[in-house]
């Protein structure tokens, strides 16, 4: 799972697949030439940052008819989240409420 | 399938790689002592053949967690048919969700399950949720809505599975 992890976080290093990223979040389903649009870069420059997306599993296409529909597949994210997130944020905010408590008893 | 329109906004897709087998991930998602388990910890319930019912029922669990909150459930979650049963590979049902007045007049949805044995001795389970005219249902099972006490949605369900799936244990256990 580890490999999996790595795949995730490197997809989401570069600003580029992150926009891509909400582009889809905004809009789910899109073709490559709706995703490519309002986007500073060639058609091969975007298909490739598509694959990275796509390797990480972040990114599914499925076909409708002649088109190729890309979907935001939140699964990923949500497993960073779970395992990593999750587990650091708890202890920040119970600190946080622990201090709340302390400064409400002493005044 | 129905056909789909060149340009599908209202479809989610979501797809999770589990280190299990296809039958254990299918009685996973078809056994209501499996489904207690994980993500919003309710009891499924399929007849497993075209045209057969299914339902969610309330657990344990997600009963108390609602009384708690002063939410009076009904005695039925989400109902719907199945369509199309192959274990342990697809599963094809509709999908209404009872909750509440507002998803109930939504009407049926769609949710495909498709588990695909990899080389690897790994499984991809794929949901297809095909949410056309029921705007409310696709917050809710988008995940959009879990800071207002409604959970993670389909994302979260599945990484609770999978981690339940793979550790020998969910999130909460």
């Amino acid at each position: 799972m580890a490999d999996d992890d790595d795949r995730v976080f490197k997809a989401l290093s570069d600003p580029t697949r992150r926009l891509l990223l909400d582009k889809l979040f905004a809009r789910d389903g899109r073709t490559l030439t709706e995703l490519e649009t309002d986007l500073d870069m060639t058609r091969f420059g975007v298909m490739k940052h598509l694959r990275v997306l796509e390797e990480a599993g972040l990114v599914l296409t499925q076909k409708s008819g002649r088109e190729k529909l890309h979907y935001l597949n939140p699964v990923p994210i949500r497993l960073v989240h779970d395992r990593w997130i999750d587990k650091y944020t708890e202890r920040r905010v119970t600190a946080l409420i622990d201090l709340k408590n302390k400064l409400e008893d002493s005044s | 399938m129905t056909t789909m329109t060149p340009t599908t906004t209202t479809t989610q897709v979501y797809r999770v790689y589990i280190k299990a087998t296809a039958q254990a991930i299918w009685t996973a998602i078809t056994d209501p002592e499996w489904t207690d388990r994980y993500g919003y910890t309710n009891h499924a319930h399929y007849d497993l053949r075209p045209g057969g019912h299914f339902d969610v029922t309330p657990g344990a669990k997600f009963r108390a967690a609602s009384e708690a909150k002063g939410y009076e459930l009904p005695d039925v979650l989400i109902d719907g048919d199945v369509i199309e049963a192959d274990p342990p590979h697809k599963l094809v049902t509709t999908f209404r969700m009872l909750m509440d007045p507002q998803m109930a007049a939504e009407g049926f949805t769609r949710i495909t399950h498709e588990i695909k044995e990899l080389p690897d001795g790994t499984c991809s389970l794929t949901l297809t949720h095909e949410l056309e005219n029921a705007p409310t249902l696709a917050l809710i099972v988008g995940g959009s809505q879990e800071q207002y006490g409604a959970g993670g949605g389909h994302a979260w369900v599945l990484s609770d599975l999978k981690t339940l799936l793979e550790t020998g244990k969910s999130f909460n256990e």
